[in-house]
């Protein structure tokens, strides 16, 4: 291996000797990916509200209406992060199961998965997720509906200060609506390997 | 008439597959045009940044290579080095078999493909599956991808339909959906009992050695949330200098692959997972693989290192729209694959230097280009590459006479009048094969030779106010 690390170092550094000057890095402001459409924008809930409805997602101010919702699309076996759940349950009827561990030789079981959001971006409408705040990592991903819990004042106003302000966490994920793929003559269709329905519940804080 | 290799395949295309191709390619185009145009004031000044970036990493490699494995080590990662494709094979079997590990799940990755590791696993005993859609229904039809970010391009859903049904994946269902829920059923348990997932990287930053993966479907979140181990394979050009530039490169990558504003699913990944989580890798690889990279950097077409794998060179490209990816015989086709195929083949170069010749040079794929690749110059220089050690271009018509004609003025000018022969004589006492071939399709106009220069010569003189 490290004959294979020389060799190829070696050869760049080869490759790149005759060069008389190298390209400079060259610096930019943030203003030059700024949106057009987006700037001015102050409050950053309904600008990401309205950026997940663009790629399909949908967005709860209210656990009752969360509730409801999965409710009446018949969603009613589910994970939620222990947690959260304490201060979730009351919101539950009977009718739902909700379990606390995910388990992973019966992953179809689960309908939906609660986990806690680290943060949003408002301009693409993503959720970030991260190892430390994400109870399990499949169990946002495999059930059918994700619903990630977002706290409004985490919620960056564009990918620039999103990524510039990356957590220390060996993973850190932007989802960015359902699990989707046209890879069939260009049709769109979603629910593909990850969740087909992605949820965001705002809490105060 | 002999004629290039290209043009061989692309005159034997099926009418389906040239329309599947042609439609597929275009609605990337369209999607792309609007998002940036949307979105950005000056979009093309994204594209020349990028490119300014991308271009200053290719020629700083020497110190961002050492670098970014620092960065990696001290994260936790394990580095290894390839210099070849067998080499880069070998490495990732080698971390399977010190795990006794049989099953793989595999993100798409264009430089696994380039090295052909899923042949080769396969033939060690190792079980490897595809994962992305697409290139789930490439690896059970023992076919290859034809296009960068849409490897099924030239596949309608009645072909996937037939393939499902031989791989005993159901009876025939051509609808979409049921075909997409098929795969996801099949998959995830394919996910969940793998040991190792291989995955690419779109990005790796030299600042944090954070590497970025963006996929749509969740398939490489799905494999690194179910595999005990991660491989990552990165070619050498994947660097990236600051974590900010990554914000950047990102505005651009799916805009231009997809017209997306973000791709679906986009993961920052600097080692193993931590310690609470229940879910991921206990352990992370990356696999840097040079596989002719630095005999490209070491060439006067060294800007190519720039692409980021986004298509839209693909879908803008004429003649990729009318040939098809497999057209190009080998992983990278369209105006990028033109390019950095012939330099990956080394010594097999006069195997691929028709690639080049197959391009009007009408630009486009420079101006669609996220990092700004002077596409057509590279053209240019592999054509001249390609005169030098005198490749032979069958179908070429000899351009001898014209250099004669077009060097002498007094000799042009007679041919000028002269060539009015041609206007009451057959085209076919002309003894230029390339020129029959061409009129098979096309006819030629009335010639008027002289009729520009009589004007010129006898337009009225500008007005000295104007």
């Amino acid at each position: 291996m490290s004959a294979n690390r020389e060799a190829i170092l070696s050869r760049v550094r080869g490759a790149l000797a005759p060069l008389e000057k190298r390209a400079p890095l060259p610096d930019w402001d943030n203003e030059l990916i700024a949106m057009r459409t987006l700037r001015g924008t102050v409050d950053a809930w309904p600008l990401f509200c309205e950026r997940l409805k663009l790629v399909n997602g949908v967005s709860f101010e209210s656990l009752a209406a969360l509730v409801t919702w999965l409710d009446g699309q018949g969603w009613r076996h589910g994970y939620c992060d222990p947690a959260l759940w304490a201060s979730l349950k009351d919101a539950f009827p009977a009718t739902f199961t909700v379990e606390t561990t995910f388990d992973r030789t019966r992953v179809d079981d689960y309908q939906f998965g609660i986990t806690r959001a680290a943060g949003a971006v408002a301009e693409t409408g993503s959720l970030i997720l991260t190892d430390k705040t994400t109870s399990s990592r499949l169990a946002a991903l495999a059930p059918w509906v994700h619903v990630a819990v977002l706290i409004r004042g985490t919620i960056f106003a564009d990918l620039q200060h999103a990524v510039t302000a990356l957590a220390d966490d060996p993973n850190i994920i932007f989802c960015t609506g359902p699990s989707k793929t046209a890879d069939v003559e260009g049709i769109l269709i979603e629910g593909v390997h990850g969740p087909g329905q992605q949820a965001a519940l705002l809490v105060e804080g | 008439m002999k004629t290039q290799p290209i043009d061989q395949f692309a005159a034997h295309l099926k009418a389906d597959t040239r329309a599947a191709v042609y439609d597929g390619s275009k609605k990337g185009y369209d999607a792309r045009i609007k998002t940036l145009f949307d979105h950005f004031e000056d979009p093309n000044r994204l594209r020349v940044v990028a490119g300014e970036i991308k271009q200053h990493v290719v020629e700083n490699l020497d110190t961002y290579l050492p670098q970014v494995e620092a960065k990696l080590k001290a994260n936790g990662v394990i580095v290894h080095w390839a210099a070849t494709a067998e080499a880069a094979n070998q490495a990732v079997l080698d971390i399977m078999r010190a795990r006794n590990a049989t099953k793989m799940v595999k993100s798409k990755t264009m430089v696994s493909e380039e090295t052909g590791l899923g042949h080769f696993l396969e033939k060690n005993g190792v079980e490897c599956v595809e994962t992305d859609l697409g290139e789930f229904i490439i690896q059970i039809d023992n076919d290859h991808p034809s296009h960068l970010v849409k490897p099924i391009i030239h596949k309608n859903r009645r072909d996937i339909a037939m393939s499902f049904e031989k791989h005993g994946l159901g009876a025939y269902n051509d609808d979409p959906q049921t075909i997409t829920r098929r795969a996801r059923a099949h998959l995830r348990k394919k996910y969940l009992e793998s040991d190792v997932a291989l995955t690419g990287a779109n990005f790796i930053s030299a600042e944090s050695g954070r590497l970025v993966l963006v996929t749509n479907e969740g398939n490489s979140r799905f494999c690194l949330a179910a595999a005990k181990t991660h491989i990552a394979m990165v070619g050498i050009e994947k660097i990236l200098p600051r974590d900010r530039d990554l914000a950047l490169l990102l505005n651009l990558l799916a805009r231009s692959a997809t017209g997306q504003q973000l791709t679906v699913y986009t993961e920052f990944i600097t080692g193993p997972k931590s310690a609470a989580q229940p879910d991921g890798p206990e352990e992370m690889h990356v696999v840097f693989v040079d596989n002719g990279r630095t005999d490209v950097l070491a060439s006067e077409c060294r800007e190519i290192l720039r692409c980021i794998r986004c298509g839209a060179c693909l879908n803008v490209c004429p003649v990729y729209r009318q040939a098809s990816g497999h057209a190009y015989r080998s992983v990278y086709p369209g105006p990028v694959g033109a390019v950095l195929t012939p330099l990956l083949a080394g010594k097999n170069f006069p195997a691929f230097a028709d690639l080049p010749k197959a391009s009007s040079l009408c630009g486009a794929c420079n101006e669609v280009c996220p990092v700004n690749i002077p596409i057509p110059d590279l053209l240019l220089r592999l054509r001249d590459r390609a005169k030098q050690e005198h490749i032979p271009s069958p179908g070429t018509p000899p351009m001898g006479p014209w250099a004669v004609l077009a060097s002498r003025p007094m000799i042009w000018k007679t041919a000028l009048t002269g060539g009015k022969a041609i206007n009451y004589v057959s085209t076919k006492l002309i003894p230029v094969p390339a020129l029959h071939t061409w009129e098979n399709k096309h006819s030629l106009p009335e010639w008027k030779g002289g009729v520009f220069r009589k004007w010129l010569r006898n337009r009225p003189a500008k007005s000295s106010s104007s």
